[in-house]
């Protein structure tokens, strides 16, 4: 199994102010093909700089970083823009959509920024066929406003897989959702995992990160735990159980 | 160098926000329009003067006498009486690039006709005065240079005239009396309108300048000879011969006459038209600048409104320089778009005060050419500072950015 993520002892500190913010301190992990990982820890853990860092928005002060076997370090800002574009998607916790624009628009934005020249009609094909993949082919003239916030949040992830990238990128991909709809976003995450698709996300939800395969715990900018999850849960089952939940309830308040 | 995928991406993103686009383009339409309708008015009125100027005839040349003094009281020019028929005629066949010359007289006086009379100019003329002059006849004819050698009691009388004096319209073939001296009238003159002094150029009588000079003015001397000369640019080559022919004429007197040209008085009016355009063009291109303060105004707006979305481009890949090449495509659509759509109400403007005032407006190919470009260059110059400013941000505090 080939890492796609190096790390070996990463620092990050923010000079911004009087006081130095030592955000990351040492941090050493891999992160092979195909796993499933969620980064989980309080505000001010690190874990969000630690994932700008995987993710190519920020270089570590100290560390190496290899990314599909390229050190980051020696790169400058357009360099890891072509990175984040060919090797990265993004998925943000406030979806990050344009307005105003067709989800099928918003899909072909990596293309548009690719290194290389794609034709108007191979993005659209590429588009419709990243939506269909998150389940919303029949969604792609609509506007992000028309959507709810579950079907906004799989166009995000639509975006993120257009250009075929070796690692997702989800920063509290549920922390704007309702739990149902967090089930029907981790189904989609699920879905895409077992089709053979690294993810890596942040969390500060235990159950959200109890459908993922590792987890990994950060305080004060270290790793204190990493640890295969034991009993992951399925989205396909935990939909089930809530539908079957609220029909009850729906029952019980009918009688 | 992807630029269609970025003219795309500006496309887009000034159709999300229609509204906005339009009302940051009006200042560039406004202005560009300004600038169009002003010059086009500016060049209306050139053509007009410059039409009035040629209505005075081609290439024409007038020598006027000298001043007189009578005991001690200074004439002025003109007063002197000194130039001779016989000055006109060596003129003509001894200055060559002479094409015609009129002896000329001049002379208010009272005609009768019909029970009516009217105070009108009486001209003694040649028969070549109405081609130095390019003022056709409407009606009937003109005389001939038999009816100058005999003195013929003949006219051709202005629409003027002719209107007071024959308000039945059957002048050609009738008499009219100057001097109680009874002249018949061989032809009416097209209407040539006032002159840009102000003067009615119909009302007047023209009768052979011998007529005039035994006849009517009762004088051995010219008011003036008009002379048209072959070239405007052998005019002030024809000038000084005639000046010399006259002066040797004269042998070695003082010279008591002066030579004229109306390329003189065409440029002083043509300069003054110009100025006027420049003026009408610089307020208009003022208008201009503050159209591009607008879009950049409205452009740094957009940038600090649309922090978020550079920051989500930035994540997924785009380069800083393709956010800036964004932004400034976006602001030089802006303007283009503007100049050209102004460029179409100028044009139009122009048309509609031609077709309500009548004002003779003249759309100029280089006017157009040189807004569009100048619209352009606005919204580069005034792009420049946003888009610079959207393409220097950080990718994780834009996408922070409330």
């Amino acid at each position: 199994m080939s890492a796609i993520v190096q790390l070996q002892d990463i620092h990050k500190v923010y000079d911004s102010g009087e006081v130095a913010v030592h955000a990351v301190r040492g941090v050493s992990l891999t992160i092979g093909r195909g796993e499933f990982l969620a980064i989980m820890g309080a505000s001010g853990s690190g874990k969000s700089t630690l994932m700008n860092l995987i993710g190519c928005l920020d270089r570590p002060t100290k560390g190496v970083y290899r990314l599909d076997d390229i050190d980051v370090a020696g790169l400058g800002r357009d360099e890891l823009a072509d990175l984040r574009n060919h090797k990265l998607g993004f998925v943000f916790q406030g979806f990050n959509l344009l307005s105003r624009t067709t989800a099928l628009e918003n899909v072909e934005l990596p293309m548009l920024y690719g290194r290389h020249h794609v034709g108007a009609r191979t993005m659209r094909e590429r588009a419709l066929h990243s939506l269909e993949t998150v389940g919303l082919g029949n969604r792609a003239d609509h506007f992000p406003s028309q959507l709810s916030g579950g079907q906004q949040q799989r166009v995000a992830i639509a975006r993120a897989l257009v250009n075929e990238p070796r690692l997702l990128l989800a920063d509290e991909p549920t922390g704007n959702l309702d739990s149902k709809t967090s089930v029907e976003v981790m189904g989609v995450f699920q879905q895409l995992n077992e089709a053979g698709i690294t993810i890596l996300m942040v969390t500060h939800e235990l159950d959200i990160a109890h459908y993922c395969k590792r987890n990994i715990v950060m305080r004060d900018g270290r790793v204190v735990s990493d640890t295969p999850v034991t009993q992951r849960l399925d989205a396909r089952v935990e939909m089930k159980r809530l539908l079957t939940a609220e029909a009850e309830h729906q029952l019980t308040e009918q009688s | 160098m992807r630029l269609t995928s970025t003219l795309i991406v500006s496309f887009r993103a000034l159709r999300r926000n229609i509204l906005r686009s339009a009302l940051t383009s009006l200042g560039i339409i406004i202005g560009v329009a300004a600038v169009i309708a002003t010059v086009s008015i500016g060049n209306g009125a050139k053509a007009q003067v410059e039409g009035q100027i040629a209505s005075l005839g081609q290439n024409i040349i007038s020598v006027f006498p000298g001043t007189s003094t009578a005991g001690g009281m200074r004439g002025g020019w003109g007063s002197a009486s000194t130039l001779t028929p016989e000055d006109a005629q060596a003129i003509l066949t001894e200055v060559p690039g002479v094409v015609a010359v009129s002896p000329e007289m001049r002379d208010r006086s009272q005609v009768l006709a019909n029970g009516l009379n009217w105070n009108t100019m009486i001209m003694g003329e040649s028969p070549d005065y109405l081609s130095i002059r390019v003022w056709p006849i409407a009606e009937g004819g003109m005389f001939t240079e038999q009816d100058v050698r005999s003195y013929s009691k003949v006219a051709v009388i202005g629409k003027t005239v002719a209107d007071q004096l024959f308000p039945d319209g059957d002048a050609v073939g009738g008499t009219i009396r100057i001097r109680n001296i009874p002249f018949k009238v061989l032809g009416i003159l097209e209407t040539k309108g006032f002159n840009f002094f102000g003067q009615d150029q119909d009302d007047t009588v023209i009768i052979p300048y011998t007529s005039h000079l035994r006849r009517v003015s009762r004088r051995q001397y010219l008011n003036s000879i008009v002379i048209q000369a072959v070239a405007p640019e052998q005019i002030s080559l024809i000038q000084q011969q005639i000046t010399d022919l006259l002066q040797q004429r004269r042998s070695g007197r003082e010279p008591d006459f002066t030579v004229r040209n109306q390329v003189e008085l065409a440029q002083a009016a043509t300069e003054t038209s110009r100025t006027m355009t420049w003026l009408l063009g610089a307020i208009a291109g003022v208008s201009l600048i503050v159209g591009g303060i607008g879009i950049m105004n409205i452009m740094l707006v957009s940038v600090t409104e649309r922090t978020r979305e550079i920051g989500i481009r930035l994540a997924i890949g785009a380069h800083g320089k393709e956010i800036m090449l964004q932004f400034l495509t976006e602001s030089v659509v802006l303007s283009a778009f503007g100049g050209s759509l102004g460029i179409a109400l100028g044009i139009g403007a122009s048309k509609l005060m031609t077709h309500l005032n009548g004002w003779p407006t003249l759309v100029s190919t280089n006017a157009i050419l040189i807004a569009f470009v100048f619209s352009a260059a606005v919204g580069i110059f005034f792009g420049f500072y946003p888009a610079r400013k959207a393409a220097q941000l950080d990718p994780i505090e834009a996408l922070r950015y409330e």
